[in-house]
C-alpha cells in the first residue's frame, strides 16, 4: 500500500457517525438542559471530524461534570473544582489533544473560582461549557453562587441573600480574555453555532449556557422560555448568525461587534433580555502553552546534553583535570 | 583600635607546622548580601577539591531584608571540613569569621559555637561613627572574651580598602584567603575558584578578588599564630557539589519528566527556581500554578495525558494536594509529589528541619488511598530517588511521595558525578492501538497491575472517574466492584515490595542496640553509631529509603538485637512528663508504623528544635537506652 491509498483510506476511516461519539444512556432527568447540550457536542465532534481518541473531556463534580462518560471519547471526571488544572496540564504535556471542560456553576464559580479566573488569564486552548443551571442538582438543591437573589433551596428557605455572581462579567474581566459567549438550552441551532464557533478559537473559549433543572427549579427560565421577545440574539459577521427560519420566532435581534471589549461588557450586564451570541472573541489573545513551547520533539540525546552541561556547572575535577569543566 | 591588630604576633602561622586535625567545622556569617555564602561555597569546593570530606549547611535568616547587624540576621555558611567523607553537619563550631558583632552573637544565642571556639570578628565596628554601635560591639566582644572564646579582631575592612574603594564587596575574598592560609589550602585552588565563580565576568573581576583572596591569605600568614591542616585524600573521581533541592531538580531532569507543577513554598521552592532555569533548555517545563491544588492538579492531568510529571512542594502545600492525591491514587494515575518537609503544625517553621508529615503522607487523603513512600537519605539519593520514583510511578500506576526535608535541600556535599543512563528516561507514551476487549482496569489478580490507557490510543477511550468504578472504568456502586479495586490498588503496593531488598544493617547483625531512622538522619545516626563502636558498644543502625511499603525483612533484622530504637526529628512523648505512661504515649512516627508492623517493642527518642540532629545527641541517646533495661523506656 502506497502512503497515498494508507492516507485516503484513513481519512475514510476518519469519517465518524453521530453514534461514534456517544456512550451509554444519559442519566440526567428528563428536561434537563445538560440533553441539549450533549447533542449539539455530539453533532459538533461529528461535524469537525474530530477523532474520538484524540479528544479529551474534563469535567469536575456535579450533574453536568457527568459529562465525559456519555461521550465515547477520552474523558476524565475529576474532583469538584479542578476541572479547569487537570484540563490545562493535559494541553500542556499533549498540545496534540482536543480538550474540552465541562463546568457547572457550582464547580466553576464556587469551589473553583480561583481556577477559572487564573484559567481565563493562561488562555490554553481549551472549549470550556459553564453548564449554568442556577443550583447545586447532585446534592440536592442548595443555593449557588448564581442563584438569583431570593431564590428559595434547602440552604436558603427563606430565599437567598445575595446578589448573583455574573459569570460573564467576571470573565470579561480578567486579562487576557479571548472568547466569551452565551447561550440557551432551549434554542438547539444557536447553542450549536456558539459551540462551533468556541471550539473553532484557538484560545480559552469561555461559553455560559443558561440550562434549565426541571428537577428544582422548573420555572426559573420558564417566561424566557415561553417569551422569544426576552432572548436577544447578538449577531455580527465576526459573530455568529442566526436562519431566517429562526430569527422570525427570536425577533429581538442586535448587531455587536465581538472584537469589541466594552460592548461586551456592557452586554454582559444585561440580564433581561438574555443576551445570546458571542459577546467577545479576540483571536490575538497568545495561547499559555505556546509561550511556554509545549510539545517540543525531545530525544534522549537532548536530555543529556542538558544534564551533563548542568552537571558540568557543579562538578569538582579531580586537580590536574581543573582544565576540563569550563568548556563543557 | 587595638594594637595587637597592626604588631605582628610573636609567631606568626606562617613559621609553625600546622596542627594536623581529623576534622573541624568552620563557619562564616555576615549580614545578607556580604557574600558570606559564596565564600562558604568557595571554601567548601577548595577543600573537596583538596580531598576533603565536605558538609556544607547554609545558615539563611528568616527574613528577606533583615536589618543590618541584627541577631536574627547571620547569613553564610557553616561546613565540616573532615578528613575522611563527611556525611551531616557534625556538632558546635570550632572557627567563626564574623563580619559584625550581631550575626556572632545570634550564632552563640543559637547555642551553635563550641565553648571557647575562635572567633575572627571584624573590628572596623570599634572604630565606627556612632557611638552607640562602639558601644555594643566592646560590650559583645568583652562578654564573648569573658566568656572563654578566643576572640581575634581582623582589620578586614582594613585591608581590603588598600585594594578596593567598596570593602563590602571582595571582604568574602579576603576572608576566603584567610582560611586558605589556616586550612593548609593551595593558594592556587583559591585562584582557580575565583576564576570558575566569576567565570563570565570580566577579567578585572577576577583578578581583583585574586588580589584580594591574596592579601587575605597573606595577612593570616603574617599575623595568625595558628594553623591547620586536615589530611585529605587525593580525589580521582569528578564529583558534583550540590544541595538536596539542586539533586532533586537534576533528578528530575534525569527522569526523563516533562511537566513540573508547583506553588512557592519554603523551603521547596530552590528546587523549582532551579528548575525553572534548566528545564526549558531541554523540552521541560516549570509551571507556576494560581495554587497547591492547581498545581497537583495540573501535574496529574499531564501525566494522565501520558506524560509522568511531578509536583513540589512542602508541608502546607502537601495538606492541599491531598484531593489530587486521591484521584490519582483512584484514578491509578503515576504521580510524582516532592515533599521538602518543613516544622509543623500550620505554617510552622518554614525554614527549619522536621520530619513531621510521614504520617500525613502515609495515610493522608480520605478513604484507603495507598501510595508510595521514599525519603532518600542522602544528598545523592535525592538525584537518583526522583528516577526511581518516576519510573515506579508509571509501572505501578501509583502516586509516589518522595520525603526530603530541610536539612537535606539546604545542605551541599560533593557525590560521585552522575553517570548518565538512558533508561533513567521515561519511554515515549504508548499510542499504539488497544486490543479489542481490553479494559483500563483489567487488575491482575496476583498482583493488582493494571495496563492503563493514554489518550490518542485508538479504541481505548475511557473515562477516568474518581468515583468507584469497574474494569472498564463504569462508575459501579456494587459491592463486588468496590471491594475489587480497593484490593487491587493495595495489592499494587504487596508487588512492589516483592522487589524491594532488606536494607543493609550498618555494623554488626546484632547487639544490645538497633538504632533505626529515615531521611536526613542517617549521616549522623552513622557517625553515632561508629563512635559507640569504636569504644566497644555493640550498636548497630538500620535506615529506611521506603517507608511505604516497607522494605522486607525488617523483623528479622530487628529480633537479633535486644533493643530497637528510632531517632527522628517528629514528637514523640517523653516518659518522665507526669502525664505520659504506657498506655497514653504518643510515639515518634516510625516507631509507631514498625511497631505495628513488627509487634516488637520499639523505642524511641526526637528532637523537634528545627536543626538537624546532631551526632552528640543520638550518642547520648542511644547511651541512655544502652543503660535501659529492655522494655523500659530511656
Amino acid at each position: 500500500m502506497t502512503d497515498a491509498t494508507e492516507c485516503l483510506l484513513r481519512l475514510h476511516d476518519e469519517q465518524h457517525a453521530l453514534e461514534d461519539y456517544q456512550s451509554g444512556v444519559p442519566r440526567w432527568c428528563s428536561g434537563c438542559g445538560d440533553n441539549a447540550i450533549l447533542t449539539a457536542v455530539q453533532r459538533l465532534c461529528r461535524d469537525e471530524g474530530l477523532r474520538p481518541e484524540k479528544t479529551v473531556f474534563v469535567s469536575g463534580i456535579g450533574c453536568s461534570s457527568r459529562f465525559p462518560h456519555y461521550m465515547n471519547t477520552y474523558g476524565l471526571h475529576g474532583i469538584h473544582g479542578r476541572a479547569l488544572p487537570i484540563a490545562e496540564g493535559i494541553r500542556m504535556a499533549r498540545p496534540d489533544l482536543t480538550v474540552f471542560v465541562n463546568t457547572g456553576d457550582g464547580d466553576c464559580c464556587s469551589i473553583g473560582a480561583a481556577h477559572w479566573i487564573h484559567a481565563i488569564r493562561y488562555n490554553m486552548n481549551l472549549t470550556v461549557m459553564l453548564h449554568d443551571n442556577q443550583i447545586y442538582g447532585l446534592t440536592k438543591m442548595q443555593a449557588s453562587p448564581t442563584s438569583p437573589i431570593g431564590t428559595r433551596s434547602n440552604t436558603t428557605p427563606r430565599g437567598s441573600y445575595l446578589e448573583a455572581l455574573q459569570p460573564l462579567e467576571v470573565t470579561l474581566g480578567v486579562q487576557n480574555v479571548s472568547f466569551v459567549a452565551q447561550a440557551v438550552d432551549w434554542i438547539p441551532e444557536v447553542l450549536y453555532n456558539i459551540l462551533l464557533a468556541a471550539y473553532r478559537h484557538r484560545g480559552l473559549s469561555f461559553v455560559r449556557i443558561l440550562q434549565r433543572c426541571p428537577e428544582w427549579l422548573p420555572k426559573m427560565f420558564e417566561p424566557y422560555v415561553q417569551d422569544p421577545q426576552r432572548v436577544r440574539v447578538l449577531h455580527h459577521e465576526r459573530g455568529i448568525s442566526i436562519s431566517p427560519r429562526l430569527g422570525k420566532i427570536y425577533s429581538n435581534q442586535q448587531e455587536h461587534d465581538p472584537r469589541d471589549l466594552a460592548a461586551a461588557r456592557a452586554m454582559a450586564s444585561l440580564h433581561d433580555p438574555i443576551p445570546v451570541g458571542i459577546l467577545y472573541h479576540n483571536p490575538d489573545v497568545p495561547c499559555y502553552e505556546d509561550l511556554r513551547h509545549a510539545g517540543q520533539a525531545r530525544s534522549p540525546a537532548v536530555i543529556r546534553a542538558g544534564l551533563e552541561a548542568e552537571f558540568d556547572k557543579f562538578t569538582i575535577w579531580p586537580q590536574g583535570a581543573s582544565a576540563a569543566p569550563v568548556a563543557g | 583600635m587595638n594594637d595587637a591588630l597592626t604588631i605582628p604576633l610573636e609567631r606568626p602561622a606562617a613559621a609553625r607546622a600546622p596542627v594536623v586535625l581529623s576534622e573541624h567545622i568552620v563557619e562564616i556569617i555576615s549580614d545578607s548580601g556580604e557574600g558570606a555564602q559564596r565564600c562558604g561555597q568557595s571554601l567548601g569546593a577548595i577543600a573537596a577539591r583538596s580531598g576533603n570530606g565536605v558538609w556544607t549547611v547554609e545558615i539563611i535568616p528568616a527574613e528577606i531584608r533583615p536589618p543590618a547587624r541584627s541577631t536574627a540576621g547571620a547569613s553564610g555558611n557553616r561546613i565540616r571540613l573532615g578528613a575522611g567523607p563527611v556525611t551531616n553537619g557534625g556538632g558546635e563550631t570550632d572557627l567563626v569569621v564574623a563580619f559584625n558583632e550581631q550575626v556572632l552573637l545570634g550564632r552563640v544565642h543559637a547555642g551553635e559555637l563550641k565553648p571557647g571556639c575562635t572567633i575572627l570578628l571584624e573590628s572596623m565596628w570599634r572604630e565606627d561613627r556612632d557611638p552607640a554601635i562602639v558601644a555594643a560591639y566592646v560590650r559583645i566582644h568583652d562578654q564573648l572574651k569573658a566568656a572563654g572564646y578566643d576572640l581575634r579582631e581582623i582589620p578586614m575592612e582594613k585591608e581590603c580598602r588598600r585594594l578596593v574603594a567598596d570593602a563590602r564587596r571582595g571582604k568574602n575574598m579576603f576572608a576566603l584567603g584567610m582560611l586558605c592560609s589556616i586550612y593548609s589550602f593551595s593558594l592556587d585552588l583559591g585562584r582557580e575558584q575565583i576564576a570558575l565563580t566569576f567565570g563570565k565576568k570580566d577579567r578585572k573581576v577576577i583578578d581583583q578578588n585574586v588580589a584580594l583572596l591574596e592579601a587575605g591569605f597573606d595577612w593570616a600568614q603574617a599575623n595568625l599564630d595558628f594553623r591547620f591542616r586536615i589530611p585529605t585524600t587525593p580525589v580521582t573521581e569528578p564529583q558534583i557539589v550540590v544541595n538536596g533541592n539542586t539533586a532533586l531538580a537534576l533528578g528530575i531532569l534525569a527522569s526523563g519528566m516533562e511537566v513540573c507543577a508547583m506553588y512557592p513554598i519554603t523551603p521547596a521552592t530552590s528546587a523549582s527556581h532551579y528548575l525553572s532555569d534548566v528545564f526549558e533548555k531541554v523540552g521541560g517545563i516549570v509551571h507556576q500554578a494560581e495554587d497547591e491544588i492547581a498545581a497537583c492538579a495540573f501535574a496529574l492531568g499531564a501525566s494522565y495525558a501520558g506524560k509522568c510529571a511531578v509536583t513540589i512542594t512542602s508541608g502546607p502545600g502537601y495538606s492541599l494536594k491531598q484531593e489530587g492525591i486521591g484521584l490519582a491514587v483512584m484514578g491509578e494515575i503515576p504521580l510524582v509529589v516532592v515533599n521538602v518537609q518543613r516544622g509543623g503544625p500550620s505554617t510552622g517553621q518554614p525554614t527549619k528541619v522536621e520530619q513531621g508529615d510521614l504520617l500525613a503522607t502515609m495515610f493522608g487523603s480520605h478513604g484507603d488511598a495507598p501510595k508510595v513512600v521514599m525519603a532518600p537519605s542522602t544528598i545523592e539519593e535525592c538525584f537518583y530517588s526522583v528516577i526511581a520514583a518516576r519510573k515506579i510511578a508509571e509501572t505501578f500506576g501509583m502516586v509516589v511521595v518522595v520525603l526530603s526535608d530541610a536539612s537535606l535541600a539546604t545542605s551541599q556535599q560533593p557525590v560521585p558525578r552522575p553517570v548518565f543512563d538512558a533508561a533513567w528516561l521515561a519511554a515515549p507514551a504508548d499510542q499504539s492501538r488497544v486490543a479489542p476487549g481490553a479494559r483500563p482496569y483489567d487488575w491482575d489478580a496476583v498482583t493488582g497491575l493494571s495496563r492503563r490507557f493514554i489518550p490518542g490510543q485508538p479504541g481505548g477511550m475511557y473515562t477516568l472517574t474518581g468515583l468507584a468504578h469497574d474494569r472498564a472504568s463504569h462508575v459501579a456502586y456494587d459491592p463486588g466492584s468496590n471491594q475489587e479495586s480497593i484490593r487491587a490498588r493495595s495489592l499494587k503496593l504487596a508487588t512492589l515490595q516483592k522487589t524491594l531488598l532488606p536494607p543493609p544493617v550498618h555494623g554488626d547483625p546484632d547487639g544490645d542496640l538497633l538504632v533505626v531512622g529515615w531521611g536526613s538522619t542517617r549521616g549522623a545516626i552513622e557517625e553515632a553509631v561508629d563512635g559507640l563502636r569504636a569504644e566497644g558498644h555493640h550498636v548497630s543502625s538500620l535506615h529506611l529509603s521506603f517507608l511505604q511499603p516497607m522494605q522486607p525483612g525488617l523483623k528479622a533484622i530487628m529480633q537479633r538485637f535486644a533493643q530497637v530504637l528510632t531517632v527522628e526529628a517528629n514528637w514523640s512523648d517523653r516518659p518522665e512528663d507526669a502525664m505520659i505512661d504506657a498506655d497514653n504515649r504518643r510515639y515518634s512516627a516510625l516507631a509507631m508504623l514498625l511497631r505495628a508492623r513488627t509487634l516488637i517493642d520499639i523505642d524511641c527518642w526526637s528532637e523537634v528544635k528545627g536543626q538537624a540532629i546532631k551526632p552528640g545527641s543520638i550518642r547520648e541517646a542511644a547511651l541512655a537506652k544502652l543503660r535501659a533495661a529492655p522494655g523500659e523506656p530511656s
